[in-house]
């Protein structure tokens, strides 16, 4: 009996070895299709967004590339045909006020369907919140278009009750920054939603317990745990304002001609690609160090904690 | 395409490709573990260029059009890319014109309302093209313009076979057979012909004569313009006196004065719904096309009236033109000669109420359709004193030409 036969143990340490070997380069298999996504759908299409823009030519003649570096001065610079920097400018402001409006709005919807209704409500109320997306974004944007339109309801309402005559909305940045809020709403909500609905109930009992009083509670409590959702409602939502040109196209006049506007006519209308692709990178290179400032100051270290 | 000089093998951008090692998906990721991308780039970096549209016109030239129509067959099909709206349609969204079509010649039409705007669309059809390839319509609804213009100097169009249009030489009015866009019929015949003139809210601002009424200040913020720079443009050379296709390039300079004297009255420039704000008041006066001002006036809209400003007015033109990459050329052309008689051209015209191109269709639709108001008005069959006050578009001598004209006007509506 005290004979034990070691090699009976030490057998399986190979096939062990294998299988760990197998569990670790797992992730690394898996990962290879997320990097090729990457690297296919945004790296290259990055490096050659960068490169188109550092091309001369015309589209008759065709592109090369010259690293023609002297194109972001020549556009944004203070000689520029067109003020591609106001554009830009402007579509930061409008995307900053839609942003701060979609969460005014969306933050007491996502509290409410959050905490103050049973259950069964919160499915369909969270339906209520996305069946705008059922119909056509282009139809819902024109559709603001009739409603805030001179002869429209809203005017027509205020012009009977007194308002002067010469007052309109449809062609003012109010009506395209509204635009923008009302279709994004939803992007913000979304994720608000999620993070209260994954607080602990508790929490807001113990702070009630240690002296809390409502406001306190939320603004201590609340408020700090669904930061994570304000912060990806404002990823998704100002990202897609700054770039959108359809609510500026419909809603907005003559001053409300925005960067996204621009980069889609230079690419669609008038073809000068380099053009097209200097506008965005510009537009990208913005918005990241805007979002990096932002998640910075905001005080995390590491973005994806709040996402 | 039987024709070897024309193989699609031979060209040399497809023998570039072919021979030159491509970036595979494997490769990348190899090169990005080991170079951080640097391969990759350098890759991207070999094939870095983007061709001109400048190819190939040289060849077009020297196409033997008699032999070209010879190898081609009727292949009983037929592509069509129109815009929305454009043919006669019923409730159904069925289209009797292309019906009897079907039945006198035994094509089908595949019907296709893809053209919304001609920069959207030629973005789409013009790398096909230059690239010798088929882009899936045998026959394209294209409005004189740049793009046209482009598409006959890099020889992309069929030239087409007059023996085999007959009905062509027979029923078009005088006034589309030479246009100046494309002299001699050469590479279009006309769909439907337009205007662009003014429109205005007649129980807002009373009677509208001229360009030179838009410049009072009572307007502030009610004019509506085209946002496309070829509309504003040439609307700006006839308001300050020149005739678009007789300016120079200091007449150009100062039809961009006169449109800066314009600014303070315009509340936008419009892709469309420009025809909703004079409805609804957003606007008072707009520039238009005659056909859509044609369509709000019947459909209840009595006070919203088109005018021939007194310095004149635009004409443009919707031309059919062939690809010649189409897969069924003699089908289109088929379709082009079927379309020039006063019954299917009157039933078009009768549906559309633009310009028709055939003017014995009036006939068809005052007698046989039985619609005196299309018959009857000047928006569909001009009379000889409008025709006098109409002009063409500017027709831009090349590339570069087109480059100053977009140089100039382009900030005008991007502000």
């Amino acid at each position: 009996m005290s004979a034990i036969d070691t090699s009976t143990i030490s057998l399986p340490s190979s096939p062990v070895k294998g299988r760990r070997f197998a569990r670790l380069s797992v992730p690394y298999f898996l990962a290879i299709v997320g990097s090729a996504w990457m690297i296919v759908l945004f790296l290259i299409p990055l490096i050659s967004g960068l490169l188109v823009s550092l091309m001369t030519g015309n589209v008759e003649q065709g592109y090369t590339l010259t690293w023609n570096f002297g194109i972001y001065a020549q556009l944004f610079g203070p000689g520029a045909d067109v003020p591609y920097a106001l554009f830009l400018g402007r579509a930061l402001l409008f995307g900053v006020t839609a942003t701060l409006i979609t969460i005014v709005i969306g933050y007491p919807m996502a509290y409410f369907i959050a905490f103050r209704v049973t259950p069964r409500w919160k499915t369909p109320l969270l339906a209520l919140v996305m069946v705008s997306f059922l119909v056509s974004f282009i139809i819902r944007t024109d559709m603001w278009a009739f409603l805030l339109g001179g002869n429209g309801p809203l005017l027509s309402l205020l012009h009977r009750l007194g308002v002067s005559g010469d007052f309109h909305i449809l062609g003012t940045p109010a009506a395209v920054i509204g635009g923008l809020a009302y279709n994004n709403l939803p992007f913000m909500v979304l994720p608000i939603y999620v993070a209260l609905e994954r607080i602990d109930a508790r929490l807001f009992e113990a702070a009630s317990d240690l002296y809390g009083n409502p406001r306190t509670v939320f603004m201590k409590t609340t408020l700090p745990l669904s930061r994570s959702g304000i912060f990806s409602g404002i990823l998704l939502v100002f990202i897609d304002c700054v770039g959108d040109p359809v609510n500026a196209q419909l809603l907005g006049g003559k001053s409300t001609y925005l960067i996204g506007q621009a980069i889609q006519d230079t690419y669609l209308t008038q073809q000068e690609y380099n053009v097209a692709a200097a506008l965005s990178t510009v537009l990208m290179i913005a918005l990241g160090i805007i979002l990096f400032a932002y998640a910075r100051i905001f005080g995390t270290e590491n973005i994806e904690d709040l996402v | 395409m039987s024709d070897p000089e024309r193989d699609p093998s031979r060209d040399p951008a497809l023998l570039r490709g072919l021979t030159q090692s491509r970036i595979s998906r494997r490769g990348l990721i190899r090169a990005g573990g080991a170079l951080g991308g640097a391969a990759a780039i350098s890759a991207l970096l070999a094939a870095c260029s983007i061709p001109g549209s400048d190819q190939g016109g040289a060849a077009a030239s020297e196409i033997d059009w008699t032999s070209w129509w010879a190898g081609k067959k009727k292949a009983g099909t037929l592509n069509f890319a129109n815009w929305p709206l454009y043919i006669d349609q019923d409730d159904k969204g069925n289209s009797q014109s292309l019906a009897l079509f079907t039945k006198a010649t035994g094509i089908e039409v595949n019907y296709k309302e893809v053209i919304q705007d001609i920069p959207g669309f030629y973005a789409k059809v013009a790398p096909l093209l230059r690239g010798k390839q088929s882009t899936g319509y045998d026959l394209m609804v294209i409005t004189n313009g740049w793009e046209l213009t482009e598409m006959i100097q890099n020889g992309w169009l069929a030239q087409l076979d007059h023996s085999q249009l007959p009905n062509f030489a027979k029923y078009a009015d005088p006034s589309i057979m030479f246009p100046s866009f494309d002299p001699g019929n050469l590479h279009s015949a006309v769909w439907q012909t337009g205007f662009t003139g003014l429109a205005y809210n007649e129980k807002l601002t009373g009677p509208i004569t001229s360009f030179a009424d838009l410049l009072d200040p009572k307007y502030k913020g009610k004019i509506g313009m085209l946002s496309d720079n070829t509309e504003y443009g040439n609307a700006a050379l006839l308001a300050i006196g020149v005739d678009p296709n007789k300016s120079t390039r200091d007449d150009w300079k100062k039809a961009y004065d006169w449109l800066k004297k314009l600014e303070p009255n315009v509340a936008k420039f419009y892709d469309q719904g420009y025809t909703d704000a004079l409805q609804n008041g957003d606007i008072w006066i707009s520039q238009c096309y005659s056909g859509d001002i044609f369509q709000v006036q019947a459909g209840g809209h009595p006070e919203i009236k088109y005018v021939t400003p007194k310095e004149g007015q635009v004409m443009w033109h919707d031309n059919m033109c062939i690809p010649i990459t189409a897969d069924h050329p003699v089908d289109a052309l088929a379709w082009m000669n079927f379309y020039y008689t006063p019954e299917i051209a009157g039933l078009v015209a009768d549906y559309v109420n633009y310009v028709c191109p055939v003017p014995a269709a009036r006939d068809y639709i005052l007698n046989t359709i039985g619609d005196p108001d299309v018959a009857n008005s000047p928006l569909v069959f001009p009379n000889a004193e409008t025709l006098a006050k109409s002009h063409e578009y500017y027709v831009y001598k090349d590339y570069a030409d087109y480059q100053a004209w977009n140089k100039l006007f382009n900030p005008i509506a991007q502000s």
